[in-house]
């Protein structure tokens, strides 16, 4: 599995994701939930400002899970050594299904990258209640 | 007496609960915060007033006009 399809996965499983994108540790952008280029960096760009702000403000900067709450929606962000998968949400998500799918999301691109099998992600809330 | 004593108290009591609950509900699950969590299972919250929140939020509302923009 490919790194969009990891993103593709991704908001398949959450109906609280709204769009998502998936970049390395230098910013290059490997995937994108949103089919134009030009917000796909727009959105890139803005997340690693986010980022490079956090690192700024805190003694801790190796934080491995972020989320901005906002009244308009939330910013999550997971990340590892090599890759970072940033997201955008309704208001008031379920914070814990969002990192937990975001998680699996990096597994699964990571594998990808190393060659290993995929983790398996939840069942979709979407096809357990037939509305999928 | 007392009993118009116990009465006022009862009175005050889901007042003061109806006032907490009437809070909680229009404040308490949509403030504004940056929360960061760390591989050793340390979290960190960042509260919107306070300076670091100030700075990172309109960042994050950044990235969210950027994705539905």
């Amino acid at each position: 599995m490919d790194a969009a399809q990891a993103l593709a996965d991704l908001t398949e499983i959450s109906s609280q994701i709204e769009a998502a994108i998936l970049i390395d540790a230098k910013g290059t952008v490997l995937a994108s939930t949103l089919g134009d280029e030009a917000r796909t960096a727009r959105v890139a760009e803005a997340a690693q400002a986010l980022l490079r702000a956090v690192e700024e403000t805190q003694e801790r900067p190796e934080f491995v899970q972020l989320e901005a709450a906002t009244l308009d929606g939330s910013v999550f962000v997971v990340r590892d050594h090599a890759r970072a998968v940033a997201a955008t949400t309704t208001p008031e998500p379920t914070v814990g299904l969002v990192f937990y799918d975001l998680k699996s999301c990096l597994r699964a691109a990571a594998a990808e990258n190393d060659g290993k099998r995929r983790p398996r992600a939840r069942q979709t809330a979407k096809k357990a209640d037939g509305t999928s | 007496m007392a009993r118009r004593k116990l009465l006022a108290g009862l009175v005050l009591a889901a007042g003061s609960f109806a006032g907490a609950v009437a809070y909680h509900r229009r404040f308490g699950g949509r403030r504004e915060r940056v929360d960061l969590y760390y591989e050793d299972g340390a979290m960190v919250s960042l509260e919107g007033r306070s300076p670091e929140g100030e700075r990172l939020l309109p960042l994050a509302r950044d990235v969210l006009n950027a994705a539905r923009t």
